[in-house]
């Protein structure tokens, strides 16, 4: 029996997350530039108008008390991060010229590269490495580490960082983006307002900046009010461990093939990495699309079950695990890119706007460079004309850069990514012969969600958990450093009762074991079955939003606390 | 009545916490946050403003800690307080329990206040001794453990948790309580509040200005030194049983609790 | 008379608390090591014989304030800082307990001293006290030395036990003390009300635990009556109580409550590293559970391997059947 999810969709409607004022006008806060998301992009974007403000003074006064506001839903900037990462270092240089690279938040430049193809015993070297896995001359980082560092830096140069606030709402009035509502705290499980509730507040700013990242929540909902959808949006999902290690490693490791399953049937598209991150740590993990048919498929487990691998166990020797991380990479690509990215009075920037290169696994210098780009657009705007709405400079600059260039070079193939590994090992290849002509057309992104499901076996190959090398996800959610209070209203939305198959995908997806099967439903085989959610284990990876269910912002503060990952 | 709230930056508790192998001290340098346990003497402050028994002049949060401990005097301005004062000095840094109590106790002095809230204990390990300390050489009552507060004509009713069950205080003002986490649900910080938190007085103040002695703070003026640390001591492996015949493991058990005088 | 002394605890009708009868004997085991005397101090109305008594637990001489009223901390901290300046000891050790905290807290102020709580162990070195107190939610132990005189050792809760030494009679010598002005300013008005009805679990000396091991709500009788019989409390695992199995109050774990009972009888629970670091420093673990790989195996005291819908019912008769 196969099912799609997208057959159960959510109880959801994104028209509720695009609304008019609610205070009235005397209630209502003021920003000068509000800016949605602590992560590369709105912090690239606050850093850039700090620093062109330092030469607009007329126009510093005219943004008022708090010329740029950053929400971050996090507890920090940082706190929901999480990446590889190898970062190309073209937008750090273009942020902050006179900044000598010693000072950057990385851990190192990339000297070796390295390819495996892996069975499951052997590890064989593709030499030389295919093109998009060479990454001389970029800087390994942490893009939760990366966040804190620009944080402190707008913050110095005047920016004021919320933290631990959710941007739950977008306001639009005649159809202008004015600003964005903050979420309610202090709502217990059933939604049900507890005594120390405290409704969120409408902030008004003069110009919007919606950069949050690969969950998107209000990009998306805005992109359908706005009519301006690009292909559905589809995603890969990727975990990841930090580790203390004795022997430093030497180079930049990516692995393609097992444990995945090469047969077209099972649609298993990734591969796994391997990142020194200085003399004693290094970060392991592995990244899958969302498109997967096996209901069992579970990317925390595959990632235990790569550890397992001879040549892996060598390079972990003697190591101790110490962060855990999971969260989703956008990997529609050009076509998902909505067809505008900017609306009167907003920009959408990054991740949240398809901005990745997934075959190149790129995406925060791009994030960077259009946070760029957004603060300089709008400066430039309301420097004319404070009352500005109209930022499509924006969408000029992001069409003549990389950004457009890279992406639409990459357009086309990850969508062959179902044709099994050898079929899209050949189709890659012409690919990266044509530079990116091959192959041609605009090939539609499907949803991930559209995908059927069926109860296969990948669960049988995953290692026991024994808490010293092979860990559960349980453990894992606690590391990475989720306190979640237990009360918290429920952000998921799902149905409550769907076919096994589908309601499988779920727990097996997610990494945080959010999903639950009741015991007796699971061991009786029957075929439609309750699903049991834990909203507080979530550490927000998005995942859901790709299979079927939707992510809806939890209270500010939630979630995990990502150190390094 | 003017009430001054002592708060703590301390490491945040889902940060993974280690001992520095050099300094012997606990490692500072991730996260930090607000000490959960003073929100609750700032939600307690707050209500005993609102509750209108007595009118609440000022609230000043007070804090003693390097330069980022600006950051919960930020959050506890967001969560009310009027004003805050930081107390920070490199003369001050490695300062014992008693160091901190005394550096507070000097700070309080100068604001002169009615009522002196704080947390019980904070998530870094020091636990129910600073007010007891501060309240010492400030030469005023405290109470610890307290859970509700009642204010009437200068003088407050507490209830407290004790050995023998709850005990109810009657306390003369001017006073330093230190509050459990039972005592109420703090509330969370408006986005009105916590944009403008930054633009609340914040004085800073070194040692100096509070007339502390140097000789009493810091690494020289501790009277404790950690002398080395230490893994765990390993815990023997416990005893496992496999259940065959319930009687018999029932009796196993029975006897076992015995042994130890737990029944 | 160099030595150490030690703060005696009674309820009002003259029991002595534990936890202080453990801290003198742990006092006579140190003086015996450094020399000196152990000696205890107590407030309030206690009689020649109480007082004597606690010569059992190796107390050499016991001072006693009559005129202190005893459960205050501050007119308690005016008595301690008396004797051990008339009498000249190097450390003031508590039993753990909430009042011992607030005194040993004042008198540090008092006298200028150094202290160290949460103590678990205490040894001599160099005819010196060093004292031993976890960090990092048990991960580490650190060593802690006094400056200079007096050293305050505030003990964790339940870790010493009390051992009649066989000591005789201790000497009792009344102290007049002389109260500081805000030592007077707080009066108890009630003393000691128990709240029955919601047991906080954190003061509980017995837990039983139930967690998704019990099947459903209903099997939480079992661990009620367990309890019951125990003269304990009842927690639970935040599985169940999301599942509405039993209510938060009650919910030990991750963002729960921290406890550290003297017996703690987990039943169906796995020991996930949420709920462990809620109840891993109670000083008897015993779990019961079906799964043989359970991780609480690894850290209970006594594990049981069995299904608990048959143990539990069967050890509950056969410990009420002891206690008669």
């Amino acid at each position: 029996m196969a099912v799609a999810p997208s057959e159960f969709p959510p109880p959801f409607d994104p028209a509720d997350y695009v609304v008019p004022p609610t205070d009235p006008p005397e209630e209502r806060l003021e920003a000068g530039i509000v800016i949605v998301g602590g992560g590369p992009a709105g912090l690239a974007c606050a850093n850039r108008i700090m620093q062109r403000l330092a030469d607009e003074p007329e126009l510093a006064e005219a943004l008022g008390e708090i010329p740029v506001a950053v929400l971050e839903k996090g507890k920090v900037c940082g706190a929901h991060n999480v990446s590889g990462a190898n970062m190309r270092p073209s937008a750090m240089r273009e942020l902050f010229p006179d900044l000598d690279e010693s000072e950057w938040p990385v851990y190192q430049k990339v000297e070796k590269d390295a390819v495996y193809l892996l069975t499951k015993r052997h590890a064989i070297p593709l030499k030389p490495p295919p093109p998009n896995f060479r990454n001389h001359g970029n800087y390994i980082t942490s893009v939760s580490k990366l966040s804190r560092w620009l944080a402190e830096k707008a913050e110095e140069a005047g920016a004021y960082i919320l933290t631990e606030t959710v941007a739950d709402k977008l306001i639009v009035e005649d159809r202008i983006v004015r600003g964005v509502r903050s979420g309610d705290k202090g709502r217990g499980r059933d939604g049900e307002e507890l005594s120390n509730f405290e409704p969120g507040s409408d902030l008004i700013a003069k110009a919007t900046v919606l950069a949050e990242g690969t969950i998107g929540h209000l990009t998306q909902c805005a992109v359908q009010y706005f009519g301006i959808e690009g292909d559905p949006p589809r995603w890969e999902i990727g975990v990841k461990e930090i580790w203390e290690v004795p022997k430093p490693l030497d180079r930049v490791i990516h692995t393609m093939n097992w444990p995945l399953r090469k047969s077209p049937k099972y649609n298993e598209f990734g591969g796994g990495f391997i990142y020194p991150m200085g003399e004693d740590k290094l970060c392991i993990g592995f990244v899958v699309g969302l498109d997967t048919t096996d209901a069992t498929f579970s990317c925390h487990d595959a990632l235990q079950q790569l550890k397992t691998h001879p040549f892996i166990r060598k390079i972990l020797e003697g190591g101790k695990r110490v962060g855990w991380g999971a969260k989703t990479i956008p990997s529609g690509g050009y076509w998902s890119m909505p067809r505008k990215l900017a609306v009167p009075g907003m920009v959408m920037a990054g991740d949240c706007v398809s901005m990745v290169n997934v075959p190149y696994l790129k995406g925060i210098h791009y994030a960077m460079h259009a946070g760029i780009y957004a603060a300089d657009a709008i400066v430039d705007a309301l420097k004319e004309d404070p009352e500005s709405v109209n930022f499509s400079a924006y969408e000029e600059k992001v069409r003549n850069s990389v950004i457009e260039k890279d992406l639409y070079k990459a357009r086309n193939v990850r969508q062959y990514g179902d044709k099994g590994f050898f079929a899209f090992g050949a189709i890659a290849n012409a690919w990266l012969l044509s530079g990116g002509v091959l192959p041609p057309g605009h090939k539609r992104t499907e949803p991930d969600a559209d995908v059927e499901v069926f109860e296969g076996n990948a669960r049988d190959s995953y290692p026991e958990p024994d808490g010293e090398y092979i860990f559960d996800k349980l453990s894992s959610v606690y590391l990475s450093g989720n306190a979640t209070r237990d009360d918290a209203p429920n952000h998921v939305r799902v149905q409550q009762r769907v076919p096994r198959e589908v309601a499988l995908s779920w727990v097996s997806m997610c990494p945080a074991q959010v999903y639950e099967i009741p015991e007796d439903q699971l061991e009786s085989n029957s075929p439609v079955v309750d699903v049991h959610v834990t909203a507080s284990n979530c550490v927000q990876c998005g995942a859901i939003t790709a299979k079927g269910g939707r992510f809806t912002p939890p209270e500010g503060g939630d979630g995990p606390l990502y150190q390094e990952t | 009545m003017k009430i001054c709230c002592l708060v703590k930056e301390v490491p945040d508790a889902a940060v993974q916490k280690r001992i520095d192998p050099e300094t012997k001290r606990l490692d500072r340098s991730g996260e930090k946050n607000l000490n959960p346990f003073d929100t609750h003497a700032l939600e307690e402050a707050m209500q005993i403003r609102e509750g209108g028994a007595v009118q609440v002049d000022e609230i000043v949060a007070v804090t003693m800690g390097p330069e980022s401990a600006q950051r919960a005097l930020h959050k506890a301005v967001a969560l009310g307080a009027d004003r805050s004062v930081h107390l920070t000095d490199p003369a001050l840094a490695g300062s014992d329990v008693n160091a901190t109590g005394y550096a507070l106790a000097q700070v309080l002095k100068a604001e002169q206040p009615d009522l002196v809230l704080l947390g019980q204990q904070s998530d870094d390990g020091e636990c129910y001794t600073i007010g007891a300390v501060v309240a010492d050489h400030l030469q005023m009552p405290s109470l610890t453990q307290v859970i509700n507060i009642e204010v009437a004509d200068g003088k407050l009713v507490c209830e407290r948790q004790a050995e023998y069950g709850y005990d109810t205080v009657e306390v003369e003002l001017p006073a330093v309580i230190s509050v459990g986490d039972a005592i109420n649900e703090p509330r969370y910080p408006s986005l009105k509040a916590i944009m403008g938190a930054k633009k609340k007085p914040l004085d800073t103040k070194a040692a100096a200005d509070v007339g502390i002695d140097p000789s009493q703070v810091g690494e020289e003026g501790s009277k404790t030194r950690v002398l080395a640390i230490n893994p765990p001591p390993a815990k023997e492996p416990g005893e496992i049983i496999e259940d065959e015949d319930t009687n018999e493991t029932v009796e196993k058990i029975v006897a076992w609790l015995e042994e130890r005088k737990l029944i | 008379m160099a030595g150490i002394l030690v703060y005696a605890l009674h309820d009002d009708e003259g029991n002595f608390n534990k936890n202080s009868l453990g801290a003198i004997s742990e006092a006579a085991r140190l003086a015996g090591e450094i020399g000196g005397e152990a000696a205890a101090l107590v407030v309030g109305d206690v009689s020649d014989d109480a007082a004597a008594s606690l010569g059992n637990y190796g107390a050499k001489r016991v001072f006693r304030a009559k005129s202190v009223p005893e459960g205050l901390a501050q007119p308690i901290v005016d008595a301690m800082a008396k004797v051990i300046k008339d009498e000249g000891f190097n450390y003031a050790l508590f039993g753990g307990g909430l009042l011992g905290f607030e005194i040993g807290a004042g008198l540090t102020a008092r006298l200028n001293a150094g202290v160290t709580m949460e103590v678990t162990a205490v040894k001599a070195q160099d005819g010196k006290l060093v004292a031993e107190r976890p960090v990092l939610q048990d991960s580490a132990v650190v060593d802690v030395g006094y400056v200079s005189d007096p050293g305050i050792i505030i003990g964790r809760l339940n870790a010493w036990s009390p051992q009649e030494t066989g000591g005789g009679a201790a000497e009792v010598v009344d102290v007049d003390v002389e109260l500081s002005p805000w030592s007077t300013k707080a009066r108890m008005v009630k003393r000691g009300e128990q709240r029955g009805a919601d047991v906080n679990i954190e003061d509980a000396d017995i837990l039983v635990g139930g967690g998704r091991g019990l099947g459903d709500k209903d099997a939480f009788k079992l661990v009620e009556d367990l309890a019951e019989v125990l003269g304990g409390a009842v927690a639970a695992t935040r599985a169940v109580v999301d599942a509405g199995w039993y209510p938060y109050s009650a919910q030990i774990g991750q963002t729960g409550k921290t406890v550290a009972p003297r017996l703690y009888l987990a039943c169906g629970i796995s020991g996930a590293i949420q709920h462990k670091v809620g109840m891993q420093n109670s000083e008897n673990i015993v779990a019961i559970n079906k799964d043989p790989n359970a991780p609480i195996f690894e850290f209970c005291d006594l594990g049981i391997v069995g299904d608990l819908h048959k143990i539990v019912p069967k050890l509950t008769e056969a410990i009420k059947a002891k206690k008669g």
